[in-house]
């Protein structure tokens, strides 16, 4: 529930500028961007995500870095994609 | 694994650990506090003090959120949920935590129905799709999970759902460093500033840190080398006699924070005047509640709550290693009676917790450290590869 997990956004949903689609690690699911509303994401865009809220922009190399600690934290990040994947947020 | 091929960049891990212990004062300690339990977890992940000259030492903070809830509003928690019309939701991390009697899961077993969700806004969904229920949302975290909380009461609130509530846990980050500093039982020469919670709150309020206390304070993003970075920082930072909030993590973390994060957090609550965080007690203004604004919505308001507050089990020692006076193995039950499956404490429950961490990958630093001295007296020069075995188990 702490861990930020990068994900890429896939489209800004119809109607629904509050909300995307992203992919993270190949799970795509809807997550809330409303925090980002100053600076909206666009499709291609990377994303911190907590807890179903895009928290912060960031870069693809950063999104990579963060990926590759991630998993290297192994159960923890499993999990949180398990989570992620229950996931409907609407 | 050996540890050199954990890091992307061994060498630059090697230089910076040179580089520290180059700073070091001769016959001086150094002790830095890292708050977030994410950096803990990086810590023992990736043996960092193995790269740390033996003067510097990291001490573990309580910035695990999971850590800090007392038991009593674990036991608050079971009350509401225990009536037949509620459904009651929470993180995955919460569901081990023990209260004076019961963990959620056992809770479940005898008939509670509380269910783990990735986001408050599954709690939503779940409102939605139960109108005879009342679903209650178990919120917990720090700066970094309360805008979501707040998100989705202003998002209850636009659709009008009448059978949405929270119970708010939401804990603020800067009195708990602050209780820290007050104590008397441990002298810190500084801090490493907790990344995400201050891509919400940003770099200032940190600044009493450094301009009252007299602390260098460098926030720090999560990786190996940016622990290590940031370590440097502070190192540098007292070398030259400077004292002052530095941002390491500008990649991620904005100095102002996140405005919109910190509008919907202010619109719907409000600091409590006082609350209990575990093995801490009682801080001032340190946790957040619904504002009067959002009663309908506050299960604090809508529930009769116990509200009885429980003393920690005696063989618990998690207030000593959420304050950084000991150290997770030094806990009398570490490893035995408390375990990552029977959690005694808060700390052996969530991965961030530094029982937990330390449980989990302590064991590698061990080896490390073994692989570590047989390497060094092979090849390398003795001050970037001694490890810092002092007290490990
Ligand atoms: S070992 Fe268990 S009881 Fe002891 S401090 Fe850690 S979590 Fe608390």
């Amino acid at each position: 529930m702490c861990l930020g997990i990068p994900g890429e956004i896939v489209e800004i949903l119809p109607d629904r500028p509050d909300l995307a689609r992203v992919n993270v690690s190949g799970v795509r699911r809807a997550i809330n961007v409303g925090l980002l509303e100053a600076d909206p994401p666009r499709p291609g865009d990377w994303v911190l995500i907590h807890v179903g809220f895009a928290l912060s922009k960031i870069d693809e190399e950063e999104a990579a870095a963060v990926s590759r600690y991630l998993e290297e934290l192994g159960q923890a990040y499993t999990d949180e994609i398990d989570a992620l994947s229950q996931s409907m947020i609407e | 694994m050996r540890f050199v091929d954990e890091y992307r960049d061994a060498d630059t891990a090697r230089a910076l650990g040179a580089r520290i212990a180059e700073l070091c004062e001769p016959g001086r300690e150094y002790q830095f506090m890292e708050v977030c339990g994410g950096h803990t977890h990086t810590i023992y992940k990736h043996g960092i003090a193995d790269h740390l000259p033996e003067q510097v030492s990291l001490v573990h903070g309580p910035g695990c959120p999971v850590c800090v809830i007392p038991m009593g509003r674990v036991d608050d928690a079971i009350h509401i949920a225990s009536r037949p019309d509620v459904i009651m939701t929470s993180f995955g991390d919460m569901m081990r935590v023990p209260g004076s009697d019961n963990t959620f899961f056992d809770s479940n077993a005898e008939g509670t129905d509380i269910r783990m969700v990735y986001s408050p806004l599954d709690s939503l969904k779940i409102a939605r799709q139960n109108p005879d229920k009342h679903v209650v949302f178990m919120a917990i975290g720090f700066e970094t999970t309360a805008p979501s909380t707040a998100m989705t009461l202003l998002r209850a609130e636009e659709e009008g759902l009448d059978n949405f509530s929270v119970f708010c846990n939401h804990v603020t980050i800067v009195p708990g460093i602050k209780a820290i500093l007050d104590s008397p039982d441990l002298r810190l020469d500084g801090f490493l500033g907790p990344g995400h919670v201050s891509t919400v709150i940003g770099c200032r309020p940190y600044e009493f840190i450094a301009a009252e206390y007299g602390k260098p304070l460098v926030v720090a993003g999560f990786e190996p080398l940016d622990l290590l970075q940031s370590v440097h920082h502070l190192m540098l930072q007292l070398a030259e006699g400077r004292c002052a909030v530095e941002n390491q993590y500008s990649r991620v973390v904005p100095w102002q924070g996140n405005p919109v994060a910190l509008e919907a957090i202010n619109r719907t609550m409000r600091l409590r005047p006082y609350f209990e965080w575990r093995g801490l007690g009682f801080i001032s203004h340190s946790a957040m509640r619904l504002r009067d604004d959002y009663a309908r919505f506050d299960a604090e308001r809508i529930f009769d709550l116990p509200g009885v507050r429980v003393a920690d089990p005696k063989a618990c020692q998690c207030g000593e290693v959420l304050k950084g006076v000991l150290k997770p193995w030094e806990c009398k039950v570490f490893g035995t009676a408390c375990t990552p499956e029977t959690p005694i404490g808060t700390c052996m429950v969530s991965p961030e917790g530094a029982c937990a961490a330390y449980y989990n990958f302590g064991r590698f630093t061990r080896e490390r450290i073994r692989d570590a001295t047989a390497t060094a007296s092979a090849t390398a020069p003795a001050t970037t590869a001694t490890a810092n075995t002092g007290g490990r188990g």
